[in-house]
């Protein structure tokens, strides 16, 4: 279980981003952070991986308070993150990142054509590939999530991993959300505008101007998430205008 | 041959004592071991030191092993050998050295080699070179390499040196003649006053001769590190050059790859690009459990690979 206590933080301009969260997330939820842009939702996610450190509050972690543990030590502890704008490793391979993911665990061939097909990219065509400009910013994008996915931590934090990534991949991307959040178990946030990620959640939680705006079961959530005006309801929108 | 240059011949090739192809094992400016096999033969040079080695035409498949070690200090060793590849031949060269001293007297290794590369012919040109042991004694090694591509033959030539040599110059030119390419792949890793220039020069003279030569580098401490590749284009062909460095510490590097077209059919490109290892990267990988520091040695392994 991930809870976090009255979490504040500010740019160094003195801009109030989070203001006094207040969030309980069970184990083994899909639970999906959203809310207008600049709302704090990525800034909150950070916060939970310890990217970013809170001006005050607490975060603990299956009851242990991690709010001064730095990255390296969450990650050991079961947090992985899958960033929004993913970097790139001139030489390092597909296959070698994901073996880094995996840390301890070596990953066979075969495993890691399953979890590269979780996000639509066919293995043999890119283990020997490099994460660096060779490839395009959908196919970086989905490695990312990729070596996430590789980690199979408990709690699992993607940071609007829709962004950059075609309707085709996208649709093979709520799959393998709903295949993780299934199967493996651990606990996901995702931070995301899209409706069809909206609609796989467990649970919703609406951040505005830095609050905790609400936040309860989808189905009781998704009318007030979608109403006119809100960012899900502009994606929504953008889709339906794509399709057409 | 003496037990340095076994525990050196293990960090530069993965030669066998059991070995049952050609090789020569040059230690300390001497023979330490050599075999012929029926289709490539190595003789002795009659005018200076050095070997010359014979791969008849159409040999395919073999590995043909010249490493050549240095074990102590006080030795300045300078040697020749000239490889002829035949017509059609297919095979693996692998090179090498080790440079190792611990006495506090400089040690040094210059090995000139000269490839005749025949028509249709490949050659894999493998060639690591490290420095070992203590003391204040200097580990050189300055490598010439100066091949001769003819009608539709490759070199593919892979060389690193990622620790103990304390400097090192490496000139390396090539002619392609028609459908000829030069593939080169160098990594290099310089530490604390470690000094590393490389100058590669290819001529295309040959209508769709080709040369690609990617170079990584990784300059940490106070090294010192200078990179120039001049590729002239004389004829309908392809060239590229890409010099790719991390920099660290108070390191310099001075990368400079040069492009001279002299025929309008003739298609250059180089690339070059220094930097530090960047925060996200770090970031990225301590997310996935490492820290700084593993992060780091994890990107320049990668880097290296």
């Amino acid at each position: 279980m991930i809870k976090l206590e009255n979490i504040s933080w500010s740019t160094p301009e003195g801009n109030r981003v989070l203001d006094g969260v207040n969030l309980t997330i069970p184990d083994g939820k899909l639970v999906v952070i959203t809310g207008p842009n600049g709302g704090g939702k990525t800034t909150l996610a950070k916060i939970i991986a310890g990217i970013v450190t809170p001006d005050s509050g607490k975060i603990y972690l299956d009851g242990e308070d991690i709010t001064d543990l730095d990255v390296t030590e969450r990650a050991r502890r079961g947090v992985s993150f899958a960033f929004q704008q993913p970097v790139r490793f001139k030489g390092v391979t597909v296959r070698q990142l994901l073996q880094w993911s995996a840390g301890d665990r070596k990953l066979s061939d075969a495993q890691l054509c399953d979890i590269l097909g979780n996000v639509g990219l066919c293995a043999s065509e890119y283990l020997g590939r490099e994460v660096s400009s060779a490839l395009s910013g959908g196919e970086i994008k989905r490695i990312e999530i990729a070596s996430v996915i590789a980690r199979g931590t408990k709690l699992s934090i993607f940071d609007e991993p829709e962004a950059g990534i075609d309707l085709w991949s996208f649709a093979n991307l709520i799959k393998a959300f709903r295949r993780i959040h299934e199967e493996l178990g651990g606990t996901l946030i995702i931070i995301s505008h899209q409706e069809r990620i909206l609609r796989i959640a467990d649970e919703i939680v609406l951040l505005s101007d830095g609050k905790l705006g609400a936040s309860g079961p989808a189905n009781e959530m998704m009318e007030r998430v979608l109403s006119s005006g809100s960012a899900a309801y502009a994606c929504r929108k953008q889709e339906v205008a794509f399709n057409e | 041959m003496n037990d340095i240059t076994k525990m050196l011949l293990g960090q530069i090739t993965d030669f066998k004592p059991d070995f049952k192809g050609a090789y020569n094992i040059r230690e300390d400016g001497g023979c330490a071991g050599r075999q012929s096999s029926e289709n490539i033969k190595i003789e002795n040079k009659t005018d200076k030191p050095g070997i010359d080695i014979r791969i008849a035409a159409g040999t395919v498949g073999e590995t043909v092993y010249i490493p050549a070690c240095v074990t102590h200090g006080d030795v300045n060793d300078l040697v020749y050998n000239d490889f002829f590849v035949g017509k059609d031949a297919d095979v693996v060269i692998v090179a090498g050295c080790g440079v190792h001293t611990s006495d506090g007297h400089d040690a040094r290794h210059n090995g000139i080699h000269r490839f005749f590369l025949e028509e249709g012919s490949r050659v894999k040109y493998l060639e690591k070179h490290i420095g070992t042991g203590m003391g204040s004694g200097g580990r050189s090694i300055d490598p010439v390499t100066e091949v001769f591509l003819g009608k539709n033959s490759v070199l593919e030539m892979d060389t690193e040196q990622i620790g103990g040599v304390d400097r090192s110059v490496r000139n390396t030119s090539a002619v392609c003649e028609e459908g000829a390419r030069l593939l080169v792949r160098e990594r290099l890793l310089t530490a604390k006053d470690q000094f590393a220039e490389t100058n590669f020069k290819v001529e295309l003279n040959g209508l769709d001769s080709a040369a690609d030569i990617v170079s990584r580098a990784v300059a940490r401490d106070t090294s010192k590190q200078v990179y120039t590749s001049d590729i002239v284009g004389n004829a309908p062909c392809s060239g590229h050059s890409e010099c790719d460095a991390i920099i660290a510490d108070k390191a310099s590097v001075n990368a400079a790859p040069r492009l001279i077209a002299n025929h309008g059919d003739a298609a250059l490109i180089h690339e070059a690009a220094i930097g530090k290892i960047a925060g996200e990267q770090i970031l990225k990988l301590r997310t996935l459990g490492m820290t700084e520091e593993e992060a780091e040695a994890k990107i320049i392994e990668g880097f290296l690979s």
